[in-house]
């Protein structure tokens, strides 16, 4: 299980990166997201997978999932959406205040499309 | 703190003083105040000589920073009191000058606090026994050098002058700093006497070579050695007082007081021998021979002076090849000596002549030398001081440049004698450098004589020209009277001041007892060579017009100020095209910058370390788990290809849910509930930044295909996966979290590990979590309500217009 949700973390991180590579501002704020969700995944699978049960207390079980990644990624949800919901709100504002949703064009270079 | 020091750092202190009078008291001139400062000292001064002469030192020190062996050791012997009278001396003299030649108008203030900052930096580079605090007394010669010839700072060529000498001497200086702290790290000590004890590591040391050439730089920078001398010429825009006293009397003699004062340690290096030998002689040529090309007079005068300079560095550079070829003692000190006392001399008449070329320009108007002429009943005494002096310059007795001029050509002949080896075939090169440079000195002398008080009455100088006022003739009379004196009486300084400084240049204790005189008899190979000097400069002089056509073969774009400029030039319009090749401005390209340096770099590691990897321990593969990653690749490729922004909006949304999905599966209940909210949350705000997006750029367009970003993407993913796979496969230790599941409910009383982990354990992480969020909010408002300018309430509602 653990190769399938690295190579999968592998492939989010990857296409993250051909969006970002890209010139809409928005383009790029959803390869930001896409990233967020790659990395989440590979922090879950370096905890390891499916070893016992949910990190609850229960006096009938005795094996439970690594709770210390779980909390690393709750903080680290939370910490990207305030990012993303920033960085839409800069894309919208910038777009209002400049015209434009290209980066190129932001640094004033005409568009070529 | 002794008395030395303060006398030292007198000049500094002073310049506080001095620049509260200025703003306080203006009814006298501000030169008067200052004048006392270097008198005190040059007094002061005087009192050692006795001491120095009998062969004592004076050692003090003064803790600075003794941890890095950063002292203020004061180190007083015949060389460095040698250039400390000369500094205070004639720094009293230029001050006495400037009275008479800056008007009140001036910003004096600032000229006496500069030249006293100077006076300074001279002292503390002379009189000190610690390379370090040298160099820090070294680079405050140069920086107050700097302020005084950018001194009338609205001229354009005075700033341009400024900033050549400042990079030049800056270029130099550090390029010493270097060499100092090889010797440092060669003898343990930053100590020049210190480093005298441990020669014979000096002598072993591999580096040796590289601390002499980095020293060397220093030393040719400052004293406008060949090739850097394109400095000087451009000072000369500075207020000729300052040119009197920096340029020709004491800051161009650093390096030579530099190479001085470490004959000691190097003369058994051939690298040094030849640098200051062959450098020297080049220089004195070179510069001599351009000077007759120059208009300007004081022009001439800075080639003279780096002529002269360049006289003084081979005449060092001879006495150590003496050592180095293990010649007879005599040799050495001849020369030594012959370089000591050519120092004292060509201070004494370029300073004189220096003034006296201020004088003409402050009283004609013009210092150009086709302008200038038949000035001789106009300005007799100018005219009679400037004939000792150029004279002097020129080498003829009974002048003291004659004695100087004569030992030096004296040495010059006799190293022929000397052991070359190899190379005797072309030791006639030295005497005929020597005599040739010489030829040339004694023309631009004479010429400058001739150019300015004889010939016709040309009348068309701005101002009509008449006598300087006394003021302005006391210091060249005064420095002429020395000319006289030492020429006519050169053994008063011979026993007091020039052995003591021959010494301690050779680091030896047996007293020397030269003995300077006039006539050395008709069978001196010198007097033939000097007389012939003479005559061929005569002849020279007389068909001047029929031989100068040879300077207009030396075009503009073959000299080393060409070569300097276009040096600036290039590196300004090398570094501009080196940093817009790749600072493009794109976001794209740093992005792709990044991401290329994290291939490679694990690549690199990769490459080195191999990959091991170790799939023993795999969780089982369920069905439902496929599904979902198979949900979340779909989803990922209809974002890559859709045209349409909604569509890849709405395919993040899935690959959000999808992803809580893996949250359930994997355990993790509250990831799963936030990761759900928290999806929906952000979907609904890429919906309505949609919704306001252009219009213009609203048609749909697809991500297009590129290469190179899908290589990149491509090399990214690869590497993220390896890691993945090479991180997990090689697990060192168990986790730490059994402490927080045996724990949870001991010492936190509670049941949820995640959330216990999160606000007791952890709660840290929380904390500026939430401080993150809220500092998110209100940056959001800010964002939407801030507007700092009227024009964008105008697009506001052009925009509702839209």
């Amino acid at each position: 299980m653990e190769i399938i949700t690295i190579v999968l973390a592998g492939i989010l991180i990857g296409s993250a990166v051909y969006l970002m590579l890209s010139k809409s501002v928005i383009r790029i704020i959803i390869g930001t997201a896409v990233m967020s969700h790659g990395v989440h995944l590979m922090f879950l699978t370096m905890g390891q997978l499916k070893r016992g049960n949910i990190p609850v207390l229960d006096d009938d079980v005795s094996n439970y999932a690594d709770p210390l990644p779980q909390a690393l990624i709750l903080t680290a949800i939370v910490i990207a959406f305030a990012l993303t919901a920033y960085t839409l709100v800069l894309a919208l504002r910038s777009y209002r205040e400049l015209g434009t949703d290209n980066v190129e064009e932001m640094k004033g270079v005409p568009h070529d499309d | 703190m002794t008395l030395i020091h303060l006398a030292i750092i007198l000049p500094v202190l002073a310049a506080v003083v001095v620049r509260i009078i200025y703003k306080y008291y203006r009814r006298l001139h501000l030169g008067w105040f200052v004048l006392p400062v270097p008198l005190i000292i040059v007094i002061y001064l005087m009192t050692f000589i006795p001491r120095v002469s009998n062969n004592e030192v004076v050692y003090e020190t003064m803790h600075f920073m003794p941890r890095i062996g950063m002292n203020f050791d004061v180190y007083i012997d015949g060389l460095g009191l040698l250039f400390a009278i000369l500094i205070s001396g004639i720094g009293a003299l230029v001050v006495l000058y400037s009275i008479g030649y800056l008007s009140r108008e001036e910003h004096l203030g600032n000229f006496y606090v500069y030249l006293l900052i100077f006076m300074t930096a001279m002292l503390g580079v002379v009189l000190n026994d610690n390379v370090i605090m040298l160099y820090l007394f070294w680079e405050l010669t140069s920086i107050s050098s700097f302020l005084l010839i950018a001194f009338w700072h609205t001229r354009e060529r005075s700033l341009y002058g400024a900033q050549k000498s400042m990079l030049i001497t800056m270029f130099g200086g550090f390029m010493m700093l270097g060499g100092f702290l090889l010797l440092q790290n060669i003898t343990g000590t930053a100590s020049i006497r210190g480093m005298l004890e441990s020669v014979a590591l000096i002598q072993e040391s591999p580096l040796t070579p590289f601390a002499i050439v980095l020293i060397l730089l220093g030393a040719f920078t400052k004293s406008a050695q060949f090739p850097f001398y394109v400095w000087l010429p451009d000072a000369m825009e500075a207020p000729t007082p300052v040119s009197a006293y920096l340029h020709s009397a004491t800051m161009v003699k650093a390096g030579i007081y530099l190479v001085a004062r470490l004959t000691p340690l190097f003369a058994f290096s051939e690298t040094w021998v030849w640098i200051i030998l062959l450098g020297g002689l080049i220089t004195m040529t070179w510069a001599s021979f351009n000077a007759i090309s120059k208009d300007d007079l004081k022009a001439v005068l800075a080639f003279s002076t780096v002529s002269q300079l360049g006289l003084i560095m081979s005449l060092l550079g001879l006495g150590a090849l003496s050592v180095l070829t293990g010649a007879n003692e005599a040799h050495f000190s001849v020369a030594v000596v012959a370089a000591v006392f050519h120092l004292i001399n060509h201070a004494t008449f370029k300073g004189a002549l220096f003034m006296l070329t201020g004088i003409v320009d402050h009283e004609a108007g013009t210092r150009s030398l086709r302008k200038l002429g038949g000035l001789l009943t106009v300005m007799p005494i100018s005219f009679t001081l400037t004939v000792i002096t150029a004279l002097s310059m020129a080498g003829l007795p009974p002048f003291n440049g004659f004695l100087s001029k004569e030992l030096f050509l004296e040495a010059m002949i006799d190293v022929r004698e000397a052991d070359f080896g190899s190379l005797a075939s072309v030791s006639f090169i030295f005497p005929l450098l020597a005599i040739v440079g010489s030829i040339f000195t004694f023309v631009y002398s004479i010429l400058l004589i001739y150019g300015v008080f004889f010939g016709k009455r040309t009348y068309d100088t701005p101002k009509e020209p008449h006598e300087a006022p006394a003021l302005m003739l006391i210091s060249p009379i005064f420095l002429s009277v020395l000319v006289l004196l030492f020429g006519f009486f050169p053994n008063i300084l011979s026993g007091t001041i020039i052995d003591p400084a021959a010494m301690s240049i050779m680091a030896s204790d047996t007293p020397l007892g030269t003995h300077l005189y006039m006539w050395h008899g008709f069978n001196n190979p010198a007097l033939w060579a000097t007389v012939a000097v003479v005559i061929i400069g005569a002849l020279l002089f007389y068909f001047k017009d029929k031989w100068t056509f040879i300077y207009d073969y030396h075009k503009e774009r073959f000299t080393l100020n060409h070569l300097y400029d276009q040096g600036l030039i290039y590196s300004r319009l090398g570094s501009h095209k080196v940093t817009d090749s790749y600072m493009s401005g794109f976001l794209r390209s740093y992005l792709a910058y990044i991401f290329l340096f994290f291939i490679i770099m694990g690549a690199l590691t990769f490459l080195n370390t191999g990959i091991q990897l170790d799939f023993s321990n795999l969780a089982p593969v369920g069905i439902q788990e496929i599904i979902v990653a198979i949900i979340i690749l779909v989803s990922l490729a209809v974002i890559l290809a859709t045209k349409s922004r909604l569509v890849s909006i709405i395919m993040l949304g899935a690959i959000g849910f999808a992803m809580s999905l893996f949250f359930v599966f994997f355990r993790s209940a509250d990831l799963a509930l936030t990761q759900l909210a928290i999806e929906t949350v952000t979907t609904a705000l890429f919906l309505v930044c949609f919704y306001h997006l252009p219009k213009r750029s609203r048609h749909e367009e697809r991500v297009r295909f590129k290469m190179t970003n899908f290589l990149i993407a491509v090399g990214v993913g690869v590497m993220a996966i390896l890691l993945g796979l090479s991180a997990y496969s090689n697990r060192l230790f168990d986790s730490i979290s059994q402490f927080h599941i045996d724990n949870v409910y001991e010492l936190a009383a509670g049941g949820n590990m995640v959330n216990v982990i999160l606000v007791d354990f952890r709660g840290f992480d929380t904390l500026f979590e939430t401080l993150v969020f809220g500092i998110a909010g209100v940056g959001i408002y800010g964002l939407m309500k801030l507007r700092l300018n009227r024009k964008d309430e105008q697009d506001e509602t052009h925009a509702k217009k839209d």
